[in-house]
């Protein structure tokens, strides 16, 4: 009897430190982010990273302003959002009040199989089908711009706000929209004027999780914006992301050079950027609870 | 003209069904340009056989392999540590502020971009822990990256078991585990494999967290042990695609065929145990 209870009282703990361990990783996640990142500023003030005009991480001297890269995550997930927003909610609309059960389960199927495409897939596709697409409807010198990033960007983010939304709306209490039917209302105004406003705490969640996943993303965008580093201006040039710098130089750096600790220092800044928004996401999801 | 509603009715719902095929039709596309390009590459030999000049010919074995291992690698740290901690929060997790903070910090590792993942798995297990690029540091790092996915899958699963369950179990005197083990776990364990297929494909898809933890950009061998660089599908595909100049197009898209074809049925057979499951259940 007392060792079965010695052994239950084991795994209970066992169960309590996998628990646990979530919380030990995000810990551990920004320690060494911050062990490899923070050692850039002996040598660069923490400003003039994060406002400098100029990336040359191998020139002599080296400058690590990491604005170009900051405006251009910015130009990509601003285009991608323009994008993605009003057509995901669309269709999430569309999913939950419109689709019948059996079609609605063909569409979250078909979302689903979206989401799962890894992104060097689209990437791939992106470069042999959209790039130059791009360059001759747009007639441009190059078709690896902001603007196709942003694109297949809108669709990485897509099945996450489709599915949250979606969530967010099946969950409206009925009786909302029925008691806007039976004031006479039509179908379309008890969604526009009813559930929609009822649903929109979980709405605004979808989108901060779509733009956290779309600043996140690093394959696909790599792959696309031609990774220019150089002050945007246009959503029609090149431009490279601050996930697409790590991505693609970290490979060719020393490690423990002043160009390795700042490919980490820009990690920790994708590191709060995210943890933010989902901060957000959370706060918004909390406050529709109550 | 008068306003009229059931116009704008109509009006709106075209619209919406517009965004969803908006939504839908690029997987139709994208997945019928790949089959289509990439069906004529697949051969015995295509998926047996070690890259040939420059990757430029050949076939992509090496890269099947260390995916296959990658996944495994995963697997291996990531179920038990997923699913107990969703047993955690659960059947043991009482409402109070660690609770609240796990939930919290499995929100933020969904949410952490798959690059610093990379940096992470660097920082910690290839520098600090002195493992190398190797496919252990490689699977520590997808494992912590697909954690979010098998405990939140297991989390419903395991909510879904009427609390009745397991209130007649522990009645009859049995303990919290053994309720756990024989009463609850046996009726979420559909679920649980759900969400265990999901971890599984993404692990096999993605490319950023594997690129400083374990890639290699080509190395025509297999693995000798868990220290040892391997190719992997993603990496390579990205490689064949802008690295290495003049590959046939044909090796590009049968890579994105293979690679693609792992993943999605994979999701498949998630989507359709999900929905027997959902159907199955009769509490």
């Amino acid at each position: 009897m007392n060792l079965k209870s010695l052994k239950e009282q084991i795994i209970e703990k066992t169960i309590f430190l996998c628990g646990v361990t979530s919380v030990l990783f995000v810990v551990l996640i920004f320690i060494f982010l911050a062990k490899e990142g923070f050692a850039l500023f002996k040598t660069v003030h923490p400003a003039d990273f994060l406002t400098g005009r100029r990336w040359y991480p191998i020139s002599d001297p080296p400058q690590f302003g990491i604005l170009p890269l900051i405006l251009g995550s910015l130009y990509v997930t601003f285009g991608a959002t323009l994008i993605s927003v009003p057509i995901g909610v669309a269709s999430a609309v569309y999913i939950s009040e419109i689709a019948s059960s059996r079609v609605r389960e063909v569409l979250k199927s078909g979302i689903e199989l979206l989401a799962a495409i890894p992104s060097v897939v689209l990437g791939f596709i992106g470069i042999t089908t959209l790039v130059p697409f791009m360059r001759n409807a747009l007639n441009l010198p190059t078709g690896l711009t902001a603007f196709s990033g942003s694109l297949m960007l809108a669709f990485m983010a897509m099945p996450t706000i489709v599915s949250i939304a979606e969530d967010a709306i099946t969950a409206v209490p009925k009786k909302y929209k029925e008691a806007a039917l039976a004031l006479g209302a039509t179908h379309w105004q008890a969604i526009w004027r009813v559930v929609l406003r009822a649903a929109s705490s979980g709405i605004v969640a979808a989108i901060m999780l779509g733009i956290g996943r779309v600043i996140g993303e690093t394959m696909a965008v790599m792959m696309v914006t031609g990774n220019a580093s150089r002050m945007p201006t246009s959503l029609f040039l090149p431009v490279r992301t601050l996930t697409a710098t790590v991505a693609a130089e970290m490979g060719e750096t020393v490690q423990g050079s002043a160009h390795y600790h700042a490919l980490f220092a820009i990690g920790i800044v994708l590191f709060v950027i995210t943890f933010i928004i989902n901060l957000i996401a959370d706060w918004a999801v909390h406050r529709k609870s109550k | 003209m008068k306003h009229n509603p059931y116009r704008t009715e109509k009006i709106a719902f075209s619209l919406l069904f517009l965004a969803t095929i908006v939504v839908l039709l690029p997987v139709i596309l994208i997945i019928g340009i790949i089959v289509q390009k990439g069906w004529p590459a697949i051969s015995w030999e295509f998926l047996t056989a070690m890259p040939e000049k420059g990757m430029r010919e050949g076939g992509i074995f090496p890269a099947i392999v260390g995916t296959l291992f990658l996944v495994l690698g995963t697997l291996t740290f990531a179920l038990p540590l997923g699913v107990m901690s969703a047993i955690f929060l659960v059947e043991y997790a009482k409402d109070n502020v660690l609770t609240r903070l796990v939930k919290l910090a499995i929100i933020n590792l969904a949410g952490v971009p798959s690059v610093v993942y990379g940096l992470f798995g660097l920082g910690i297990f290839v520098m600090f822990l002195k493992f190398g690029a190797s496919i252990l540091a490689g699977s520590l790092t997808l494992a912590i990256m697909v954690l979010p996915i098998i405990i939140t899958t297991t989390r419903e699963a395991l909510e879904s078991v009427p609390q009745s369950f397991r209130e007649v179990s522990l009645s009859l005197g049995v303990s919290k585990w053994q309720t756990i083990r024989y009463s609850v776990l046996p009726h979420a364990l559909p679920g649980i494999l759900t969400g265990i297929i999901l971890a599984v494909s993404r692990a096999a898809g993605e490319t950023a967290p594997i690129l400083f933890t374990v890639a290699a950009f080509y190395l025509p061998k297999l693995p000798d042990s868990i220290f040892d660089q391997v190719m992997a599908l993603p990496y390579h595909l990205y490689v064949i695609s802008t690295q290495v100049p003049n590959v046939d197009p044909k090796v590009r898209y049968g890579t994105a065929l293979v690679l693609l074809l792992i993943v999605l049925s994979m999701n498949f057979v998630a989507i359709v145990l999900r929905s027997k499951f959902r159907k199955k259940k009769k509490w």
